[in-house]
């Protein structure tokens, strides 16, 4: 009746287990408890749930992702603890059968619960503003993928007390995840997780694909496409390139776990290269998914913020365009030890450090911007220059093990943890920190705590060095990665001074939910009605904060790439005048079926898992009938009057005069 | 104020990690006991140097332009509209590009010089020695002396040593940090990898890739030592009366163990290494000596992959 599931699968002689999803049981039964006591599950289902607004999906998805930050991140304190204890033959306090589990997890969650949602978010925040649109291409298709994601993040959730999760690393690598050597649930949770959420990135990619493609206002070229826009342009292209990749690499591995087949096994012909091969054809690409977005955010707070056109805009373009393009012949410097012969590795090593061209120009023109400008260090500026100074470093280690002799001692060592941390801590976080603290008065109205912005960004800094810098020195000591418990107790000195990196990144983290607090309590006094607080440049800062749900009343004609600031510079500056003609705005009509498919999906994935075949029927068929529903409702959309436009923009002028 | 001590505090933090990088006191990369070893140290210090030359510039200027160009210091020549300048265009793709270009023709050179597959030249013959993972330990078969050893590796002092690498559970790879390069253990695979201790001394060895529950203690030595020592370690490795017959007693060693003690055995059954790729029968790999892959002259062996879990 429940397949593999019993009550012997909740891990009750886990101690920090059983407190965990105690806390987390106590503090949901709260949650749930206060949205029924403020009767507010109608308006969480009408304005949130069912919502098809970019605004309130991009809302979301951040949300999601920085609950998922703090999961990671116990998990990552958690590790630097054991390492901080286990030396000299101390097994510390996690076994193996745990430590596995977290530092696989965190992999995963950081990746793709954290480091995507967090890019997804922002750029269903900030595109169809940037662009002068109303909506995305694919509305409905939107919120699915936000379902979809988020079944994937509850089933990952799941699995920690019910079940186990993988014990393999964050990739999985076969044979380790073929049922022979992982015969647990551990793997199959890894494998639905990713795969729903999997599902959900590439439908985000290909409506962003379109949406950024044939809905720019009248005037925007693509050469006049802010620089943000252009990046999610080509992380939206490395998701429709890469993420099918990943999505048959694990049904393949599916298949070896649940048929019997042998793509991947160590015999029968399987083979564990081509998995090797193909995770990381869709890994290497991965990371520039998460990182372009980051340089366009740190393009458009630079140029904001010294008051100064973008230096280079076209050099800009064109070189995240050769990174987007050269992303998908490096994959094989993951694994330069594998055996391949001399030729290849050199190739390989090559086109890696050719990346580090166009990125080094990126550097070098986001320097000019700063020349000659009059630079405010507001937070995301802070973030911005944090990242320019710690991403170059990692870059210069990234470079390192792109050598493949240099490699063949570097990898597979805590050099490789501390230069992906150095990357992806000093470039996608500073950068979604410096995107969060720029694009969150657009989203709410008012602006973010510019002191515990500030603080939080000091603890992220120098707990990331604090954290990291140990880690290449110990890697040159012959340190590994994952390693639960090791020998030499001179290690433990640089590993104790890591786990003290963390607890500051915790104070950073703490930091950023102060600032969350202190801000939505003051948020009167930081209320911005301009709707452009920072003094901007492109178009999203043009219309109000929050925007209306039409995002614009009347769609903005586009003259130069900097539009928003050219209207500014107009004889007489840039006046909101209210225009004295509205029209009806046709718009997308919220949907029930997005989160029941992801409701579904999730059903689907926890019943495959377990196998629990009636539930998977269940699951299949309810997400299939759900799809029937939804392509046979005709009534999917619906027209704004021209009369409630004008009262919106009659109300926000009022709040505007009232204010000037 | 505070930014700019914040910067400063910063820039002696990244200065502080570099001479602790290259210090290298009783660090198996920074003083290693290998030609390899030597050879890819100093690799990495030219690469790393060749780096700086960029990285360096770009940070100070980081600092330097943030504060001259601070908001509030109104004397700062300020350029509104500026976006553009041939000249800077220029460098900025030139100075990178260059750098690539060295740490290009360097790549291409010592990747051929450090591939792990190219033999050792020297005056001594070289000696093979094959390493195979397993469930969490390491087996060294020495096929030219008849003798096997868990856990345990001895090598003679200034004598290349072929070791021919395979796996008889999942992916691991087989290193000696204070020799130089590692290489993937893969089942069903062939892989190798060339090493030379140029110093008498014990070393820790290790599988550096997670291989699951035991991979932290997937721990050996190996013991580079005289030719004489060797030829006393081989002879005592022959007093144990235990042998390591394909496939029976190696169904046995494979059963997963964690910590496993260091044995000897004193026996090997011949070509151990290729029966033990051959029974994965995969369409790769396979032994050199044994190029052809006719899987009808294969006798029929257990499938050891399973005996393994």
């Amino acid at each position: 009746m429940f397949g593999k599931l019993s009550l012997d699968s909740i891990p009750y002689h886990e101690p920090i287990i059983m407190v965990t999803a105690t806390v987390i049981g106590i503090v949901g039964a709260l949650v749930v408890g206060l949205i029924t006591y403020y009767r507010k599950w109608g308006y969480l289902w009408r304005d949130w749930i069912t919502s098809i607004d970019h605004k309130k999906i991009g809302i979301m998805y951040f949300l999601v992702a920085l609950v998922m930050l703090v999961r990671g991140f116990a998990d990552a304190i958690m590790m630097r603890t054991q390492q901080a204890i286990a030396a000299g033959g101390a097994e510390g306090y996690l076994p193996p059968h745990h430590y596995d589990q977290i530092f696989t997890a965190h992999g995963v969650i950081m990746i793709f619960f954290v480091a995507m949602p967090m890019v997804i978010g922002l750029m269903n925040l900030v595109v169809p503003l940037q662009i002068g649109a109303r909506d995305v291409a694919f509305p409905f298709m939107n919120n699915v993928s936000f379902w979809l994601f988020a079944a994937g993040v509850i089933l990952v959730n799941v699995s920690l007390v019910i079940g186990e999760f993988a014990k393999t690393g964050w990739l999985a690598y076969a044979p380790l995840s073929e049922l022979k050597y992982s015969p647990d649930v551990g793997v199959d949770y890894w494998i639905w997780s990713l795969q729903i959420s999997g599902i959900g990135t590439t439908l985000t990619g290909i409506n962003f694909f379109v949406t950024i493609l044939k809905m720019r206002t009248k005037g925007m070229s693509l050469f006049r496409m802010p620089i943000f826009t252009w990046t999610a342009l080509c992380t939206n292209v490395l998701i429709i390139l890469s993420f099918p990749i990943l999505t048959a690499t694990i049904a393949l591995l599916t298949l070896d776990r649940y048929l019997g087949m042998h793509f991947f096994t160590n015999d029968m012909g399987g083979s564990q290269m081509m998995y090797v091969n193909l995770i990381w054809a869709w890994g290497h690409p991965e990371v520039y998914i998460l990182i372009l977005p980051a340089f366009g955010v740190f393009s458009e707070v630079i140029s904001t913020f010294t008051k100064k056109r973008l230096f280079g805009y076209k050099t800009m373009v064109w070189a995240t365009v050769a990174i987007t393009f050269l992303s998908f012949i490096v994959w094989l410097h993951h694994f330069f030890t594998m055996g391949a012969g001399a030729n290849v590795n050199a190739f390989f090593g090559i086109t890696t450090m050719i990346i580090a061209i166009p990125t080094g120009v990126k550097i070098f023109n986001w320097l000019f911007t700063m020349y000659r400008g009059r630079l405010e260090f507001t937070a995301p500026v802070l973030w911005t220059i944090g990242f320019i100074i710690t991403f170059t470093l990692g870059g210069m280690t990234g470079v390192m093990l792109a050598v493949p002799g240099a490699n063949f001692v570097l990898h597979n060592s805590l050099f490789v943890i501390a230069h992906f941390h150095n990357v992806i801590i000093g470039g996608v976080v500073f950068g979604m920190m410096a995107g969060f603290t720029y694009w969150f008065p657009k989203a709410f109205g008012f602006t973010l705590s510019e002191k515990w912005g500030k603080r939080s960004f000091w603890c992220w800094l120098v707990g990331f060095y604090l954290a990291f810098m140990p880690l290449y020195a110990l890697s040159f000591f012959g340190a590994m990665r994952r390693m639960q418990s090791y020998e030499q107790t001179e290690w433990q000195p640089l590993m104790i001074v890591a786990w003290f990196g963390a607890v500051v990144i915790a104070m950073g983290i703490a930091c950023i939910v102060i600032q969350l607090v202190v801000s939505i309590r003051d948020r009167e006094k930081n209320r911005d009605v301009t709707g452009d607080p920072w003094d901007a440049r492109t178009l999203e800062w043009s219309t109000s904060s929050p925007p209306p749900n039409y995002n614009f009343a009347h769609l903005p004609t586009v003259h130069s790439i900097d539009s928003y600031w050219e209207m500014k510079q107009q004889p007489g500056g840039f006046k909101r005048e209210l225009s004295t003609h509205f029209e009806d705005v046709h718009m997308p009509k919220n949907t029930n079926e997005g989160p029941i498919l992801g409701l579904f999906s999730l059903i689907f994935g926890f019943a495959l898992v377990w196998h629990i075949w009636w539930l998977v029927a269940v699951g299949a068929i309810g997400m299939f009938v759900t799809f029937m529903v939804r392509i046979h409702n005709d009534d999917v959309d619906y027209h704004i009057p021209a009369a409630e436009v004008e009262k919106t923009e009659r109300e926000y002028h009022k709040r505007l005069e009232m204010q000037a | 104020m505070r930014k700019r001590n914040s910067l400063k505090y910063l820039s002696v933090m990244t200065w502080l990690t570099v001479p602790l990088l290259l210090s290298g006191c009783g660090s198996a990369l920074m003083d290693p006991s290998g030609p390899i070893g030597q050879g890819l140290k100093s690799l990495i210090i030219t690469a790393f140097g060749l780096m700086l030359i960029v990285v360096i510039p770009v940070i100070v200027m980081t600092i330097l332009f943030a504060w001259k160009y601070r908001g509030t210091n109104l004397a700062a020549k300020y350029t509104p509209n500026w976006e553009h300048s041939n000249v800077i265009e220029l460098f900025v793709w030139a100075i990178p590009c260059v750098i690539i270009l060295f740490l290009g023709i360097l790549t291409w050179q010592t990747s051929h010089t450090y591939d792990p597959h190219k033999p050792i030249a020297s005056e001594d013959e070289t000696m093979t020695i094959d390493a195979i993972s397993l469930d969490w330990k390491w087996l060294f078969i020495y096929p030219e002396q008849g003798i096997a050893t868990v856990n345990e590796l001895a090598m003679p002092v200034n004598t290349p040593v072929h070791f021919r690498v395979t796996s008889g559970t999942v992916m691991n790879s087989f290193m000696i940090p204070n020799l130089g390069s590692q290489i993937y253990a893969m089942a069903g695979m062939n892989n190798d990898v060339y090493l030379e201790g140029s110093e008498i001394g014990t070393f820790r060895g290790r599988s550096t890739h997670y291989s699951g529950e035991g991979f932290s203690e997937m721990l050996f030595d190996a013991h580079v030592t005289s030719q004489a020592d060797f030829q006393a370690w081989v002879d005592k490795v022959k007093q144990s009366p235990k042998t390591m017959m394909f496939p029976a007693d190696y169904d046995k060693l494979a059963q997963p163990s964690i910590g496993a003690p260091v044995q000897y055995f004193s026996q090997v059954s011949p070509d151990f290494y290729g029966d033990l790729i051959r029974s994965y029968k995969s369409g790769h790999g396979g032994p050199q000596s044994h190029g052809e892959h006719n899987q009808a002259q294969e006798p029929s062996m257990p499938m050891s992959a399973q005996a393994a879990e």
